[in-house]
C-alpha cells in the first residue's frame, strides 16, 4: 500500500464533522479497512467513496450500522446482478 | 422551472408539522436515495424532487413564502419589496431603508445540484465534500471500439479529450478522475463516469473479445473445396474451404477476434459458421447435370 494514497482519518472526520468512533465501528463490522501508521489511523483513498456513502447513510438517512451492513451486502448483489444483466444482454446480441 | 407541489411530493397536506415533514423526507429519501439505487435515473429524479421539497418545507421561512406565493415563492422577496416601496411612497418617503436583501438569484434546482454531490445538510453540518460525480453515456459503433482512439466530449460545458482504449465493452463504465463537479471547501473534484453503449449494425457479432460471423459459401466450393475471401473488422481474409464442407461447419480463426481491453497486441478469436448456399434459378442444362448426379447416388 502506497503512503500517497492514504488519507488521515482524523482529518476526514474533522472535515465531515463526524465521530471517529463511527468509522471505527464500520471497521469492526468489516465494512471499511483502516491502517495504523505511527499511531495515526489512515484510510486508503480507494475506500473514500464507500466511506462517504456510509456517512450519508448514517448521518443523513438515519440508518444504523446493522442497516448499513445489510444495505452494503444487498448493493453488492445489485451491482453484480446489473453486471450479469449487461453481460447477458451482450450475449443475446449474438442471436439477434 | 416547472411548478412542483412539494406537499404532494412528500405525501403531506398543508397542515403537516415540521416533524411530519422530517419523517416523510427521511422515509422517501431512504427509498429513493441514489446511493441505494445504483444506475436508476428515475430514483435520482425522484430524490431530487424530495430533496427540493424538504429544503423548502423544512425551512419555516421558505415554507411560509411557498405557502403564500406557490409557484412564485422564489420571487417572494421581490413582491415584498414592491409592497414595501408602495407603502413607503404612501408615507411620503420618511425613511430610505426598506428591504435590501433581495433575490437569491440562483435557480433552486441548481442550489440542489450544489448539495447533491456531497449529500444534503439536514443536520446543519457544513458541506465539505468532494465534487459531484458526473455520469454520461457515449455511443460507439463496434468498429469504433475495435481500435484505440481519441474522442472529444462536452460535459457540463467543458470539452475534454479522452482516449478510448480498444476493446471497450458494451455497458462498460470508465472513470476519468477529477473531471466531475468542483470540490466544496477545498475538497477534490468529483469524477466523470462514462458508460459506453456500443451499437452493432454489422453482420459480425461480439461476445467479450470473441467475434462470430456467418459466411455464405456457394455449394460448388463447399463440395469441391476452394478459396473464399471474407470481410473482417481487420480487413479482408482469404480462407481455404475443404472439399465436402457441410452446412453449419464452424471454423475458429485464432487471434482474428476483438482486441482484449487494455492488453495491447492480444486479440480474441473469430468464429466462422459456414452457410452453404444452394443454387437457385437453375438452367435446363444444370438441372440435367444434377439429375445425372442423382443417378450416381447409391
Amino acid at each position: 500500500m502506497q503512503i500517497e494514497s492514504l488519507i488521515a482519518l482524523d482529518e476526514f472526520c474533522a472535515k465531515h464533522e463526524i465521530e471517529i468512533s463511527f468509522v471505527d465501528s464500520l471497521q469492526q463490522n468489516g465494512l471499511i479497512e483502516i491502517t495504523m501508521i505511527e499511531n495515526a489511523w489512515f484510510i486508503d483513498s480507494k475506500q473514500l467513496l464507500q466511506l462517504e456513502k456510509f456517512v450519508r447513510f448514517y448521518y443523513e438517512l438515519d440508518i444504523n450500522l446493522e442497516g448499513i451492513e445489510t444495505i452494503s451486502h444487498l448493493l453488492e448483489r445489485v451491482n453484480a446482478l446489473q453486471d450479469e444483466l449487461t453481460m447477458l444482454k451482450n450475449r443475446l446480441g449474438i442471436y439477434e | 422551472m416547472n411548478f412542483i407541489d412539494y406537499y404532494k411530493v412528500l405525501g403531506l397536506d398543508k397542515s403537516a408539522s415540521a416533524k411530519d415533514v422530517r419523517n416523510a423526507y427521511r422515509k422517501l429519501a431512504r427509498k429513493y436515495h441514489p446511493d441505494l439505487n445504483p444506475n436508476n435515473a428515475d430514483a435520482k429524479t425522484n430524490f431530487q424532487q424530495i430533496n427540493e421539497a424538504n429544503e423548502v418545507l423544512s425551512d419555516p421561512e421558505k415554507r411560509k413564502k411557498y405557502d403564500q406565493y406557490g409557484k412564485d415563492w422564489q420571487h417572494a422577496e421581490e413582491f415584498e419589496k414592491q409592497k414595501q416601496q408602495q407603502s413607503q411612497a404612501q408615507s411620503a418617503g420618511s425613511y430610505g431603508g426598506g428591504f435590501s436583501g433581495g433575490q437569491r438569484g440562483s435557480d433552486f434546482s441548481d442550489f440542489f445540484e450544489s448539495m447533491f454531490g456531497g449529500g444534503g445538510s439536514n443536520r446543519g453540518r457544513q458541506v465539505k465534500y468532494r465534487g459531484e460525480d458526473y455520469t454520461t453515456e457515449m455511443r460507439l459503433e463496434l468498429i469504433d471500439a475495435y481500435s484505440t482512439h481519441k474522442q472529444t466530449l462536452t460535459v457540463n460545458g467543458k470539452t475534454i479529450r479522452i482516449t478510448i482504449p480498444a476493446g471497450v465493452e458494451n455497458g462498460q463504465t470508465i472513470k476519468i478522475s477529477g473531471h466531475g463537479g468542483p470540490g466544496i471547501n477545498g475538497a477534490p473534484n468529483g469524477d466523470l463516469y462514462i458508460s459506453f453503449v456500443i451499437g452493432n449494425h454489422s453482420k459480425i457479432k461480439r461476445l467479450g473479445h470473441n467475434l462470430f460471423q456467418t459466411v455464405d459459401v456457394d455449394m460448388y466450393t463447399a463440395v469441391l473445396g476452394g478459396e473464399i475471401t471474407i470481410d473482417t473488422l481487420d480487413g479482408k481474409v482469404k480462407l481455404k474451404i475443404k472439399p465436402e464442407t457441410q452446412n453449419g461447419t464452424k471454423v475458429n480463426l485464432k487471434g482474428k477476434g476483438f482486441p482484449v481491453y487494455k492488453s495491447e497486441g492480444q486479440f480474441g478469436d473469430l468464429q466462422l459458421t459456414f452457410n452453404i448456399k444452394i443454387p437457385t434459378n437453375l438452367t435446363e442444362k444444370q438441372k440435367a447435370l444434377f439429375e445425372e448426379l442423382r443417378k450416381t447416388k447409391d
